[in-house]
């Protein structure tokens, strides 16, 4: 089971067996990208139709925290995508080091995301427990109020199960380059990862603006 | 090997101008652009937000740089997202016209 580049009997060339992995990596994206796109289409359906307790809830989101968040995990791209370059030359000793700092960039994201989800627990906008959008709001509001905090917590909380899965695979990542598997001719784990973490990364870029920029102002 | 290798200077680069848009989006968000324009605020939000993940697909993920049939897969995932949004939009708006 353990591959190490040689040429499978099913292919011509070895550059024909990489592109079909890569292939293989793109179609489950478009899977995932589906998958999200119901999250998001639920969103935006409920949006417009509760246009004003969806602005005030999401203001009661800290802009920071999401903020930062968004250049650590932009960060961690950078590095991830220096990691493919590193086992594409073959710098042996300086992609275990790549793979480390985006493992740590993912994991300050996650503990950001911790931080605001206990905000939210603490001012009672975790829908369906002891949910309370605000002093004297009315059952209406505080009913829609749910509704965006139910989008909150399972659009960033799939994203972040994402980010949980992909922290597992750079682990294994790292313990492989340790090895020193991964070679100009053969590093797809490299190359099909990095495209999974890319993709977790563009699910923010869009997730940040929706849940906590629109009507900022 | 033809595989293309994309170098360190093209990944900070990209990286910086993620790092600009992150730094516009925001500042847009701050600006009350729907005085000029209703839905202004949301249209820059996600075309920045388009532009931003057009760069990460391309550059980061070597979309720019793989194969036509890899490129067709993106493409049709992108236009099966589209069809997705644009008819339910569509059914969801139209629903109050008599």
């Amino acid at each position: 089971m353990h591959r190490t580049g040689e040429l499978y009997e099913q292919y011509r060339t070895l550059e024909q067996q990489r592109e079909t992995a890569s292939l293989g990596m793109w179609v489950f994206l478009s899977t995932e990208v589906l998958f999200f796109a119901g999250l998001f289409m639920t969103y935006t359906l409920n949006r417009s139709t509760y246009p004003d307790v969806f602005s005030e809830a999401s203001k009661t989101i800290k802009l920071w925290p999401g903020a930062l968040n968004t250049v650590v995990l932009i960060a961690s791209s950078l590095t991830m995508a220096l990691s493919v370059w590193a086992s594409q030359v073959g710098k042996k000793k300086l992609l275990p080091l790549f793979l480390i700092a985006t493992l740590i960039l993912g994991t300050v994201f996650l503990g950001i995301k911790a931080y605001e989800y206990h905000d939210k627990y603490v001012e009672h906008h975790i829908p369906g427990w002891n949910f309370n959008f605000e002093p004297g709001a009315d059952a209406a509001t505080n009913a829609h109020a749910q509704l965006f905090f139910s989008l909150y917590f399972g659009m960033t909380g799939l994203h972040a199960l994402h980010m949980i899965v992909g922290a597992g695979l750079l682990i294994w990542l790292l313990r492989e380059s340790l090895r020193g598997r991964f070679t100009p001719e053969y590093n797809t784990p490299v190359e099909n990862i990095g495209l999974y973490w890319h993709f977790v990364d563009i699910v923010w870029i869009f997730l940040f603006p929706l849940l906590y920029l629109i009507d900022r102002h | 090997m033809s595989e293309h290798i994309v170098s360190p200077k093209v990944y900070f680069t990209i990286f910086g101008v993620l790092m600009i848009c992150t730094f516009l989006t925001v500042a847009a968000a701050e600006v009350d652009l729907n005085a000029y324009l209703p839905g202004l605020n949301i249209i820059v939000a996600l075309t920045i937000a388009v532009f931003k993940a057009s760069l990460v697909v391309l550059f980061f993920m070597h979309a720019k740089y793989s194969p036509k049939r890899t490129q067709l897969v993106i493409i049709a995932s992108v236009f099966w997202l589209a069809i997705m949004l644009f008819m339910t939009m569509s059914d969801y708006v139209s629903r109050s016209w008599t």
